[in-house]
């Protein structure tokens, strides 16, 4: 799979499927961060955009207001998620479940709010970053090939899913998997509950950050609307539950599949108005919450179990 | 100093007393019985001891630390341990990693963490099933899941919760012949159980609670002899002919 | 001073309308403890219905509260038996988001059928009506919603409070297999929970469609508020979220007085320093 991811860009020169790849490997990595949380530890997040917003903010503002590089910003800007991450979190994990989830959503619109009134970061219109020469110091690089782009985005996802993988080995793994199954029973058995959620979370807050980041740098424009958005939250959560939350390749299968629709039905059915791809996200959520809540990697695991029973049948 | 030691403890939840002016003491290796008819206060009091209830009153040492109002993994990690009445296995782990949470709480390698996952598997005689998902245990394989957990935390006081209710009477045996074992290993036991037959045979000491207060406390023959405790058995039997 | 005034009794009136629309969230989750995040969208479905009554039959939006009640109550029969059913007894994963891929469903849907295009009635028959008090004005539009809101909040309180169905649905809500023990169907008045809550945000819709014109983002606003409402007031209390709800509607345009740009800002805050002392809600039970 990883191999694959490689060897992409540089058999693939079409602007349109290189762009899907870019995109879809940034959402992987922050629906995979998001899935930290949301999927294995069970604590759904509404509010992700807060730090991929905070990423591209971060990031953005530090270029264009004090000409320092986007690799700082990106550094930066992990610091100011992961802060803001325990600041919010430390109050809002006193919530379980669906209060969990709600307040998160009003964090997400509180900080909105108060950065679309921030002149300092651009208001309501947002950064427009200035372009530069292209070059690996100062991550831009020519839009003809996408290829650098490409290979960079690949590099954050491996970054990003082997912290969640080291993160899960040991201790904390098996205590945050604890806390989704039982809190209560987790805080008997001697886990600090509220504080491996917020290893979760500062952990998920980072990566998310680095997503965000790395998007506006590719995008080279900074919009509230789109990096500090619900709809942004939204789509990581749908990206995470699609591709199937708790498992570790979910985030990738389900940000390609979502990447895909939404440029194809951009394409098919251009024009204002447009939500086709809308209505196939929600119809395929709705599906996988009924039928199978291991999501597209679920339902795979579940035909790869039935084929070789059926071989077998066959056999005899 | 002794093990455990509640000192006039009582927990009030509005107007009602659950737990009423209590005093207990455990000592190292002792087997308590906690009994009493339906309601009257054995989970209240056993939650205030495992920290997950604030005493309203009163004081709760152990090992000369004031655990009252502790939360329940500062408890744990002081050496209570705890089962749940309602088994609440984590049910997306295997049996071997549901265990191997509580060995986490001494052990952060996880090569050692898992070592010793295994080895109280074999104590409660799971090791056959470590690689099986949780979820599908038999009732009383569950109940020894439970039991497992609390031992990987490797307590000094194991606080059990119906451990018994719900097994077959060659289950009730077996896991009575398991926790003498593990007191006979210096571990302080007290024992929750609705059903008097299966706390006699195996404490030293029976204490008998009846609308939150402390009503006798003794050897078990002593207990079952004692009028206030047959009375309280008594209405409570009436009780549940009459509903 | 009038400032003030006059945006206090806005205020009221909005936050009557962000309590009617909270009322069947808070009921569906007090007999299921499901939340429906796409309730929000429930109303927006609502308000197109009213539209186009308005605009193929030419009939006013106070004609369509019936109508509107009946289609939406018919709807959370459909949501309930096609999807709610299925997951009550799965993971919390599948109850969170089951609504949720609802959400995004409907507000699609909404839009490749009705375009982005904000759509009002310009002229609703209480739309010339004026009460002016102490020089506060409420417009009739408002004040109708306002009081139709309350109507209907309180007929669903009687109805929980003084009729058989409300003590089987309060009984349900309890402790559904002790209901079942007791000769009550859970699956049959839980479909019922969600007609009387797809019924009121129907009419909710519908009087909000007097003075507010829709669009197919609406619900993410007014859903919103209503979830800020109900944990504000406490799941599943009704009285906690009338109150909360007025309470919300006042903060929000007196704040907005001063500050313009923060009045929503406001309510959101003020919910999170609520729920931060108070995780229950302020009328919640647990």
């Amino acid at each position: 799979m990883g191999l694959l991811l490689f060897v992409y860009p540089f058999v693939v020169k079409d602007a349109f499927w290189q762009n899907v790849a870019v995109l879809a490997l940034v959402s992987a990595s922050a629906a995979a961060a998001w899935n930290l949380l949301g999927g294995i530890t069970g604590q759904v997040s509404f509010g992700h955009s807060i730090f991929y917003g905070t990423g591209a903010y971060t990031t953005g503002y530090l270029l264009v207001r004090y000409g320092l590089s986007p690799w700082v910003g990106m550094a930066a800007g992990c610091l100011v998620a992961v802060a803001l991450g325990i600041v919010i979190g430390f109050p809002v994990f006193r919530l379980r479940s669906h209060y969990f989830s709600i307040a998160t959503i009003a964090m997400q619109q509180v900080i909105f709010i108060i950065v679309v009134n921030n002149k300092a970061l651009g208001a309501a219109t947002g950064i427009e970053l200035p372009l530069r020469e292209a070059s690996l110091a100062n991550l831009q690089f020519s839009t003809r090939d996408l290829l650098p782009y490409h290979l960079i985005a690949l590099a954050l996802l491996g970054v990003s899913s082997l912290a969640i993988w080291l993160f899960m080995q040991g201790k904390a793994g098996a205590y945050v998997k604890a806390i989704r199954d039982d809190e209560d029973v987790a805080r008997a058995m001697g886990v600090p509950v509220r504080r491996y959620k917020l290893y979760a979370l500062a952990l998920s807050a980072a990566i998310t950050s680095l997503a965000g980041s790395y998007y506006g740098m590719y995008s080279l424009f900074i919009d509230p609307n789109v990096v500090l958005s619900l709809n942004l939250s939204i789509a990581i959560v749908l990206v995470g539950v699609l591709g199937g939350a708790g498992s570790l390749w979910g985030p990738l299968v389900g940000a390609w599949v979502l990447q895909v629709i939404q440029e194809e039905t951009r394409v098919r059915l251009s024009g204002a108005g447009n939500a086709l791809d809308l209505v196939i996200y929600g119809l395929l959520v709705m599906l996988i919450a009924v039928v199978e809540p291991a999501g597209l990697i679920g339902i795979g695991r579940r035909l790869a179990r039935r084929l070789p029973v059926r071989r077998r049948a066959v056999q005899r | 100093m002794s093990l455990l030691e509640l000192d006039g403890v009582t927990r009030r939840f509005g107007g009602l007393v659950a737990v009423n002016d209590v005093d207990l003491v455990l000592e190292e290796g002792d087997v308590v019985g906690l009994i009493g008819p339906n309601g009257a206060g054995k989970t209240t009091l056993f939650a205030l001891i495992a920290g997950s209830l604030p005493p309203s009153s009163g004081s709760i040492a152990f090992r000369g630390a004031q655990v009252g109002g502790w939360s329940a993994d500062r408890a744990a990690r002081a050496g209570i341990g705890r089962t749940f009445q309602i088994m609440r296995i984590f049910k997306s782990m295997t049996v071997l990693e549901n265990v191997m949470v509580g060995s986490y709480l001494r052990e952060t390698r996880p090569a050692r963490a898992r070592d010793l996952a295994e080895q109280v598997l074999e104590t409660v005689g799971l090791g056959e099933l470590a690689g099986q998902a949780a979820a599908n245990l038999t009732v009383a394989s569950k109940k020894r899941l439970e039991l497992a957990r609390a031992l990987a935390t490797q307590p000094r006081l194991l606080l059990l919760d119906e451990v018994m209710s719900g097994l077959t009477p060659v289950e009730t045996s077996e896991a009575v012949e398991l926790v003498r074992k593990l007191n006979q290993s210096g571990l302080a036991v007290l024992l929750v159980e609705h059903v008097m037959e299966v706390v006699m045979p195996l404490s030293q000491r029976v204490v008998v609670l009846d609308h939150g207060v402390k009503i006798a406390e003794g050897t078990p023959a002593e207990v079952s002899r004692d009028s206030a405790v047959i009375e309280a058995y008594l209405g409570d039997q009436h009780a549940a002919a009459g509903g | 001073m009038t400032e003030l005034s006059q945006a206090s009794v806005s205020g009221l009136l909005l936050g009557a309308i962000y309590a009617l629309v909270a009322v069947g969230l808070t009921l569906i989750f007090g007999v299921m403890d499901i939340v429906n995040f796409a309730h929000g969208d429930f109303l927006m479905a609502a308000m197109y219905i009213t539209f186009f009554v308005w605009l193929y039959g030419r009939l006013d939006p106070l004609v369509s509260i019936p109508l509107a009640a009946l289609a939406m109550a018919g709807f959370g029969i459909l949501v309930y038996t096609v999807l709610i059913r299925r997951v009550l007894k799965g993971p919390v994963l599948s109850q969170i988001i089951v609504t949720f891929g609802l959400l995004v469903f409907m507000r699609g849907i909404a839009q490749l059928a009705f375009t982005a295009n904000t759509r009002g009635i310009p002229d609703p028959l209480v739309g010339p009506v004026r009460l002016v008090i102490g020089g506060v004005v409420a417009g009739g539009a408002q004040l109708t919603a306002a009081l139709g809101a309350i109507v209907c909040t309180v007929l669903v309180y009687l109805l929980l409070s003084r009729t058989e169905l409300g003590s089987a649905i309060n009984a349900v809500a309890q402790d559904a297999d002790a209901a079942r023990l007791m000769g009550i169907d859970p699956n049959r008045i839980h479909l019922l929970t969600w007609a009387v809550a797809g019924a009121s945000v129907g009419v909710a819709g519908a009087l909000l469609m007097n003075f507010f014109p829709v669009t197919p983002e609406i619900g993410a606003g007014f859903g919103l508020i209503a979830f800020v409402v109900v944990s504000m007031g406490g799941f599943g209390s009704l009285q906690g979220a009338l109150i909360a709800g007025l309470a919300m509607g006042v903060i929000q345009d007196v704040v907005g007085l001063f500050q313009p740009a923060y009045g929503f800002a406001a309510i959101f805050a003020l919910y999170l320093v609520i729920v931060m002392v108070r995780p229950q809600g302020l009328f919640g039970a647990r």
